[in-house]
């Protein structure tokens, strides 16, 4: 019996140990269209991703194939169907050729030897119908995360997918880039591919697909036409909130200036930048890509060495040698890059948020356990940390939930200001929500706060005052009053602009 | 957050994993009780296990701790010669010295050597297993050279530096000197990992170096004292390797290294840094010690027993990534989604 859908999922249930992450979820996706799927981190995608590849067994529902009732053992089954997914993390061999790595499981094989020459020509093949600019004889680790990505592709493409399953593939692409992807799975739906493009982006859904299932909560929200839903709706369908909640911002009564920045440079990479920030303010630092925020506050944290300028902190200079020496003065950060700086994942939530201050707990020579476990425990209750005990491993937890854990441990310390670098990079709408009204609280509570950040409504909506920078140096600032996503690129993009004005 | 105070499943699971490895140690004691028909388990069976391996128990504390940070350090059985030597040149010529001066100054040596490797590893930023390669053959050469080629015989040492390996003055007259040392030892790095700020730095420069920088540890430096300590107690070993076989020679402790890192392997310590436990590594040293001390107890040609000794530590290394494997297992299980 035929049917209108390739692919058909119904009251899908999948159950983990004490979590649901599925939970009677539908969708159906037609022949030959791309079909966007959106939902917070956490909603549930990837779990249903890998239901329908077979990785996952689900628990309750079931799946139609062209109409037929399928019941896939693992990911071989779903494989032999025509299903290939295409994962957010390449998943490729580094050291292997490109050729390889798309036959890696269904090598071209005679007489028990393996015909290389066959597999190039076909390789290369493959990568000219996605116009890719590399050979099949190149090693996979030489490429770019794009190019990996089109040897992902061609791979599904060598073992025949009729539905092509695309997980968050625009995540670490550029702008160019993910246009070419975006022509490369027009050209795959226009010669009868059905794919499901998983994406937080909302351009990618405008620019491909046709239809968008929301996941919400592990729950099945709904389907709906791209051109006939609002931008608003959308977001409230995801987040399950209405998007002016979003920056809860207090008004504060700024204090006395806490810390004071005089002319710092680094040879080769910024230069002479000053400012300063007051007692309960929010200082958003932004610039475009390259602009060396990071490498400043880095300085100031004492994590690269100062080439000259002087820090003052209440009035008084302070000699910043190395992170000790910061958080001795009263100066944390939160850094951007949270998994390999900020936490240790393999350890529990209590232990990372104590471990800055471990001395502070106990005498001079034992730690003293319960003092510990009981600051741990409420340091991540004041930022409402979700999860069953401070033991859980951090790993186990989402984005919003380590990055409050993150927050949490630079709040162990006796601190003053506080440097929160891009503090939402990477995690969802909602837990952005989150982390945003422990900013303001902070703020309220008289931390002096240095946010540094590339998105633009976080900048304008949390801010105090914004500093822009432009290849290493403070080419604007701006009130909260004044503020506008104009003004801030004119600044941000100064250097280049005056280039083009000269020439 | 509800139940903050009570343990999680997991460190329930990573406890017993312990107990596992307790079991199988007693298996193979017991079959090699039976096997060489009771005489294993008697006291004098015992005390000369624990009293011939003594020097490996202690070194293996220290592997622990470099290995935790991440390193490694091949050179300890030249570390020991080298101390070992230097204390037994010095009290050739100096008989009037007490023994615990002795132990002092092979200690002294040891922790040079480890200062010197520490600096190189650290400051020097050379790859562990390549700077203490250098350090083995270095310290080597340094052993005959201090000692001219020469042995200290057993006729130039006191009897009383000779009795005290023999003795158990220490463990009220039932268990052997060095045992007493070694068990002090464990207990005094059972408390400094478990509940000290040191031990919990250690722990986090090895799952996390540059997550600890920022969290304003002193990376270079915790990492250059866990090798200092590992030197310190390999010169602590000389001593008692000297006392032991009444005699120094050039090539003591040759191979000494692969045993210490393997007690650690079979024990559970991370060769990656950051896991392992001090009573894993007491276990696994005794893994060595029963099957060094056992296999020939039980007629095991000394060819075989090279072969089986290698088969049983491979045994552990799988069991051991097996246990791993179902605790990451049972941790990803918790892991919303």
């Amino acid at each position: 019996m035929a049917s209108e859908y390739v692919l058909e999922l119904k009251e899908i249930t999948k159950i983990f140990p004490g979590v649901k992450a599925l939970d009677k979820v539908s969708f159906q996706l037609k022949a030959g269209e791309i079909h966007a799927l959106m939902g917070e981190n956490g909603a549930g995608k990837s779990t249903f991703i890998k239901v329908i590849t077979g990785v996952h067994k689900a628990d309750g529902g079931e799946m139609y194939l062209n109409g037929e009732k399928v019941d896939f053992k693992g990911p071989n089954d779903s494989q032999a169907a025509g299903i290939a997914a295409i994962y957010q993390h390449v998943t490729a061999y580094p050291h292997l050729s490109v050729a390889e790595n798309i036959f890696m499981g269904h090598e071209k094989v005679k007489h028990g030897m393996i015909q290389w020459k066959e597999m190039y020509a076909e390789a290369d093949k493959l990568l000219a119908q996605l116009n890719a600019d590399f050979k099949s004889t190149a090693e996979m680790g030489t490429l770019s995360v794009a190019q990996q990505q089109m040897v992902e592709i061609a791979k599904a493409l060598s073992s025949n997918a009729k539905i092509i399953i695309m997980d968050e593939p625009t995540a670490s692409l550029t702008k160019n880039e993910s246009e070419n992807l975006y022509r490369i799975a027009e050209k795959l739906r226009d010669e009868g591919a059905s794919i499901i493009f998983i994406s937080h982006r909302f351009e990618d859904m405008y620019r491909l697909a046709t239809r968008v299932t929301v996941f919400r909560d592990s729950k099945y929200v709904g389907t709906y036409d791209v051109d006939k839903i609002s931008n608003a709706d959308l977001i409230t369908a995801m987040v399950g909130r209405e998007i002016k909640d979003m920056f809860p911002k207090p008004e504060i009564q700024l204090g006395e200036e806490v810390l004071r920045v005089e002319n710092l440079s680094r040879e080769g990479f910024f230069k002479d930048v000053s400012f300063s920030v007051r007692k309960g303010e929010i200082l958003g630092l932004t610039g475009l890509v390259g602009a060396r925020r990071t490498e400043v506050i880095q300085t100031i944290y004492g994590v690269e060495k100062l080439d000259s300028g002087k820090i003052f902190l209440d009035g008084k200079e302070v000699k910043i040698k190395n992170p000790r020496d910061a958080i001795k003065n009263g100066i944390g950060l939160l850094t951007e890059d949270r998994s390999n700086l900020g936490l240790i994942l393999d350890w529990g939530i209590g232990r990372n948020i104590t471990l800055t201050e471990i001395e502070k707990y106990g005498n001079k020579v034992f730690t003293n356990d319960k003092a510990e476990r009981a600051a741990a425990k409420q340091l991540a209750e004041e930022v409402d940390t979700k999860a069953v005990s401070i033991f859980d491993k951090v790993s186990t937890l989402s984005g919003g939930n380590q990055q409050k854990v993150a927050v949490s441990k630079i709040l162990a310390s006796d601190l003053k200001v506080l440097i929160m670098d891009e503090p939402t990079k990477g995690i969802d709408v909602g837990a952005k929500a989150e982390i945003y009204d422990i900013m303001g609280q902070l703020a309220q509570r008289g931390y002096a706060i240095i946010m540094i950040s590339s998105e633009m409504p976080e900048v304008l909506n949390m801010s105090d005052r914004i500093i822009v920078m432009c290849e290493g140096k403070i080419t604007g600032e701006l009130s909260r009053e004044e503020a506008t996503q104009e003004g801030i690129l004119k600044y941000a993009m100064a250097k280049s602009l005056k280039n083009t004005a000269e020439n | 957050m509800k139940n903050m105070e009570n343990k999680s499943i997991l460190k329930k699971i990573t406890g017993s994993r312990e107990v596992i490895l307790l079991l199988i140690v007693a298996v193979l004691a017991i079959f090699i009780e039976i096997k060489s028909g009771g005489v294993f388990f008697q006291l004098d069976n015992l005390n000369g296990m624990f009293k011939n391996y003594a020097v490996d128990f202690v070194i293996a504390i220290g592997m622990m701790l470099v290995m935790l940070t991440g390193g490694i350090d091949i050179s300890v059985g030249s570390t020991l010669a080298l101390s070992g030597m230097c204390a037994s040149l010095i009290f050739r010529d100096h008989q009037g010295l007490p023994i615990i001066a002795v132990f002092a100054i092979a200690v002294a040596v040891g922790l040079c050597c480890g200062l010197l490797i520490g600096t190189v590893i650290s400051y020097g930023k050379v790859p562990p297993i390549i700077a203490t390669m250098g350090c083995m053959n270095a310290f080597r050469g340094a052993t005959y050279l201090v000692a001219h080629n020469e042995w200290v015989a057993a006729m130039d040492f006191t009897e009383s530096y000779k009795n005290f390996a023999q003795k158990s003055y220490l463990g009220f007259g039932i268990v052997n000197n060095l045992l007493v040392i070694v068990i002090i030892l464990y207990v005094i790095f059972y408390c400094i990992l478990k509940w000290t700020p040191a031990g919990r730095k250690i722990y986090a420069v090895g799952s996390n170096a540059e997550a600890a920088a920022v969290s304003g540890i002193n990376v270079r430096k915790v990492k250059t004292i866990c090798y200092v300590i590992l030197g310190g107690l390999t010169g602590l070993a000389g001593g008692m390797f000297t006392s032991l076989y009444a005699s120094a020679q050039g090539n003591m402790g040759e191979g000494l290294e692969m045993d210490c890192i393997a007690a650690c392997v079979v024990g559970g310590v991370s060769m990656t840094g950051g896991k392992g436990n001090i009573v894993g590594v007491f276990l696994g040293a005794l893994v060595i010690a029963i099957i060094g001390k056992g296999l020939p107890l039980i007629g095991v040609s000394q060819f075989w027993q090279k072969a089986i000794k290698g088969v049983i530590i491979l045994v552990f290394v799988i069991l051991n990534v097996l246990v791993q494997r179902s605790v990451d297992k049972a941790a990803l299980k918790r892991r919303e989604i």
